[in-house]
């Protein structure tokens, strides 16, 4: 029924990117990177409550190069979606959507989760 | 046409105001009150898990032996996941068109939401309660 062959309008490829379609993507994006995730975190408090020895093996696991980027990346797409997400709310009561309050506003939620993820690495290194 | 002005719909059904998905705003309103429940919850985990991160397992145990601790992670995992259920739900409503592919995955990812979760929450009382 839904699987008739149908005119497809133009897609994402054909239109100049505002940076308003790019956020709305990542929010999407980010969002199903973080319910991946979630595994990562449940395998992460699974070894917690296991004991020490297998606690140091998945803290060996997360504290790898490639265990850090895929944490770097949880991060920012936390933040970014955390962001994002207020800025959902916002639009909930009916504020923000005049295209220079969005575009600004795309711009700060980017620039915010880059720095708030930086600052959060920052201050785990700083805690060691 | 008399009845040009009147209403179609019957009282009953402007009260329920329900429309046809059989559950009005229900979806739209959880996946709000889940988002700003984890607004201080998980910038508060953040900061302990941020500071948790390079200890060892003692230091780990220990703050979950904390009522407080264990609370603010249940609490999280309970929002966490059911923002993920109604969030992943919309991503494969959009998506996917073939009747019976939808209704797998869209099993599929209530059924993970809830066993991920359920490990979860698991693990948070069994550390809480040192077993």
């Amino acid at each position: 029924m839904a699987n008739v062959e149908r005119p497809l309008s133009p897609h994402l490829q054909i239109y100049r990117w505002p940076v308003t379609m790019a956020t709305s993507i990542l929010h999407r994006a980010t969002g199903c990177g973080l319910a991946a995730g979630t595994v990562l975190l449940t395998w992460w408090l699974v070894a917690a409550a296991a004991g020490p020895d297998y606690y140091a093996m998945v803290q060996a696991c997360l504290g790898s190069w490639l265990g850090r980027l895929v944490l770097f990346g949880f991060t920012w797409a936390l933040f970014y979606h955390l962001l994002s997400g207020i800025r959902h709310l916002v639009w909930d009561t009916g504020r923000g959507y005049s295209l220079a309050v969005a575009n600004r506003a795309s711009w700060l939620v980017i620039g915010g989760s880059v720095v708030l993820t930086v600052l959060a690495w920052i201050l785990a290194y700083a805690w060691k | 046409m008399s009845n040009a002005n009147k209403p179609m719909r019957s009282a009953l059904k402007n009260v329920r105001g329900l429309g046809a998905a059989k559950e009005g705003v229900q979806h739209w309103w959880l996946q709000r009150v889940t988002a700003m429940a984890m607004i201080p919850l998980l910038l508060v985990m953040l900061v302990c898990l941020l500071k948790l991160a390079t200890g060892d397992h003692a230091a780990v145990a220990a703050s979950f032996r904390h009522p407080l601790f264990a609370l603010v992670a249940l609490l999280s995992i309970l929002a966490v996941f059911w923002h993920m259920k109604l969030g992943l739900q919309v991503v494969i409503e959009d998506y996917v068109h073939s009747e019976g592919l939808k209704m797998a995955s869209l099993l599929g990812i209530t059924f993970a939401t809830f066993i991920l979760g359920g490990i979860a929450a698991l693990s948070v009382l069994k550390l809480f309660f040192g077993a």
